[in-house]
C-alpha cells in the first residue's frame, strides 16, 4: 500500500495522460467513425467502397500494427511530429474509428426504412435525412456498443506505453520494475486508476440511454 | 362527382418497366394524370400497384421508360431529385411519422429544412393544417401517443405542408382499425373536392366510387382497365376485373 501512496504523483500523472489520450482519441474516433458510417450508407459507390475497405483493414489487424505505422512508418515517409503522443493519438483514433463506424452503421440499420423514405419524400437531401431523422433515432441503440468501444479505447491506450508515451500503464511498469517486492500492489494500483475512468463511462452510458429513449 | 375541369398531364408515365429479379412487376406502364384529377389504382395484391405509386417519386427505381412530373423527367439521385420530391406528397401505409419529433415538428420540418420557411410561418401553417385534419390539439405530442387514424391524418398534413403539386397515397388505410378508416377517408375526400391531384392506391371501393375521376385496375404488373368509376364498377370489360370485383362482392 505504501508503494501506491508514495508514488501517487506518478500515478496521477499517468492517469491524466491516459485520460488525455483517451479523450482526444475518443472524440476524433467518434467524428471519423460517424463520417465513415455515413459514407457506408451513402448513395455514392466510391464512398461506400472506401469506408468498407477502411473498416475491414483497421478492424481486422492488431492495434500494435497501427501503432507501428504511426510511430515508425509515418515519420519515415515524411510525417514528422514532435511528440510520440501524436502518433499514439493517430493510431488509437484511426483504429477505434473502424469499430465506431460499425456500431453507428448497425444503429442506422435499426431505424425502420420508412423513416428515411418519409424524409426523402418531403424533399430532404441525403445529409439531412441522416442528420435530422436517422442518426438521432439511431443514437439510442448505438449508445451501449459505443460505450463498450470507448472503454476498450481507454484500455487500448496502454499500448502507447510501449511506444515511448508515459501514460498510466507506462508508469505502472516503471514502478513495478523499481519495486520488485510489491509488483502485485503496484499493478492493483494501476488497475484502480483505469477503473476510475471506465466505471464512470459505464454509468454515463446508462444515464444517456435512459435520456434518449424514444417511445415507439 | 367532382366539378373541377382537369387540365394538362401533371404526372406522366411512359413505357415504364421494372423487375424484381425474375419477377416483372411493372410491364410497359403508360399512365397520364391531369392536373386536378383523382386517380384510384386498385387490383389484387402483388399486381404492382404499390410499386407504381412508389416509382412516381423514385422510392423505387425503374429500368426503362420515363416518369415526368409537371413536364420534368424524374432525375437520378441528387439535389434535383430532392427538389422534385418536395413537389410530390406521399402518404404511406405505415404512416412513417418521425418517431423522435412532435406532431408539430413532423409537419414543420419539411418547410423549414427543405424550403427555408421561417419557424414562425411554418408553425402557423402547420397548426392550420393540423386543425384542418382534426388533430390540432395533439400538436405537442409524440407520434406514438396518437391512434393510427390520427397518425395518418398527421402524415397527410405533413405532406400537404410542402404544398405539393400531386399527392400519392400508398394504401393509406390498410394498416388502420376499421373504425379509423373513415376519419382518414373523409380527409382524402375533402382534399379531392378541393381540386388536389391525387393518385390513390387503395382497397376502399367506397372511396373510389365517391371521389375518383378515374379507376385504374392493375393485374400482374399491367394496367388492365382505365375507366370512370361508374363504368368500371357496373360494366368491367376484362375477365380479370370481373373476377376481382366478384370476389369483393361475395363478402
Amino acid at each position: 500500500m505504501d508503494v501506491i501512496i508514495e508514488n501517487l504523483p506518478l500515478y496521477w500523472e499517468g492517469f491524466l495522460r491516459t485520460l488525455f489520450l483517451s479523450a482526444v482519441s475518443g472524440i476524433i474516433a467518434l467524428i471519423l467513425g460517424t463520417l465513415l458510417a455515413a459514407a457506408r450508407v451513402s448513395p455514392v459507390a466510391a464512398l461506400r467502397g472506401f469506408s468498407t475497405v477502411y473498416v475491414e483493414i483497421l478492424r481486422n489487424t492488431p492495434l500494435t500494427i497501427a501503432f507501428f505505422f504511426s510511430a515508425i512508418v509515418l515519420p519515415r515517409i515524411g510525417v514528422k511530429f514532435e511528440q510520440f503522443e501524436v502518433a499514439a493519438i493517430i493510431a488509437l483514433s484511426t483504429y477505434t474509428a473502424a469499430f465506431i463506424a460499425e456500431a453507428v452503421r448497425s444503429g442506422v440499420n435499426s431505424v425502420p426504412v420508412g423513416q428515411a423514405e418519409a424524409a426523402r419524400s418531403i424533399g430532404m437531401k441525403f445529409g439531412q435525412v441522416l442528420s435530422l431523422i436517422i442518426l438521432p433515432q439511431a443514437l439510442r441503440t448505438v449508445i451501449p456498443p459505443l460505450i463498450n468501444i470507448l472503454i476498450a479505447l481507454v484500455k487500448n491506450s496502454s499500448v502507447a506505453g510501449a511506444f515511448f508515451v508515459l501514460e498510466l500503464f507506462g508508469y505502472g511498469r516503471q514502478l513495478a520494475n523499481a519495486n520488485g517486492d510489491a509488483v502485485i500492489t503496484v499493478l492493483l494500483g494501476t488497475a484502480f486508476f483505469y477503473l476510475l475512468i471506465t466505471v464512470p463511462l459505464g454509468i454515463l452510458a446508462n444515464t444517456v440511454e435512459r435520456k434518449v429513449a424514444i417511445a415507439r | 362527382m367532382t366539378t373541377h375541369v382537369p387540365g394538362d398531364a401533371l404526372v406522366s408515365l411512359n413505357a415504364v418497366n421494372k423487375h424484381y429479379g425474375q419477377l416483372h412487376v411493372l410491364k410497359d406502364i403508360n399512365l397520364q394524370v391531369r392536373k386536378g384529377e383523382v386517380v384510384v389504382v386498385i387490383g389484387p395484391s402483388g399486381s404492382g400497384k404499390s410499386t407504381l405509386c412508389r416509382a412516381i417519386n423514385r422510392l423505387e427505381t425503374i429500368e426503362d421508360g420515363t416518369i415526368s412530373i409537371d413536364g420534368k423527367v424524374l432525375p437520378e439521385e441528387g439535389k434535383e431529385l430532392a427538389q422534385l420530391r418536395a413537389d410530390v406528397g406521399m402518404v404511406f401505409q405505415s404512416f412513417n411519422l418521425f418517431a423522435h419529433k412532435t406532431i408539430l415538428e413532423n409537419v414543420t420540418l419539411g418547410p423549414i429544412k427543405v424550403k427555408g420557411v421561417s419557424k414562425a410561418a411554418a408553425e402557423k401553417d402547420a397548426m392550420a393544417l393540423l386543425e384542418r385534419v382534426g388533430v390540432g390539439h395533439q400538436a405537442p405530442k409524440l407520434p406514438a401517443q396518437l391512434s393510427g387514424g390520427q397518425q395518418q391524418r398527421v402524415a397527410i398534413a405533413r405532406a400537404l405542408a410542402m404544398k405539393p403539386k400531386v399527392m400519392l397515397f400508398d394504401e393509406p388505410t390498410s394498416a388502420l382499425d376499421p373504425e379509423m378508416i373513415n376519419e382518414v377517408l373523409d380527409v382524402m375526400v375533402q382534399l379531392a373536392k378541393e381540386g388536389m391531384t391525387m393518385i390513390v392506391v387503395t382497397h376502399e371501393m367506397g372511396f373510389a366510387r365517391k371521389a375518383a375521376d378515374r379507376v385504374v385496375f392493375m393485374a400482374d404488373g399491367q394496367i388492365v382497365e382505365d375507366d370512370t368509376p361508374e363504368e368500371f364498377f357496373t360494366n368491367p370489360k376484362s375477365d380479370r376485373a370481373k373476377d376481382f370485383l366478384s370476389k369483393l362482392l361475395t363478402h
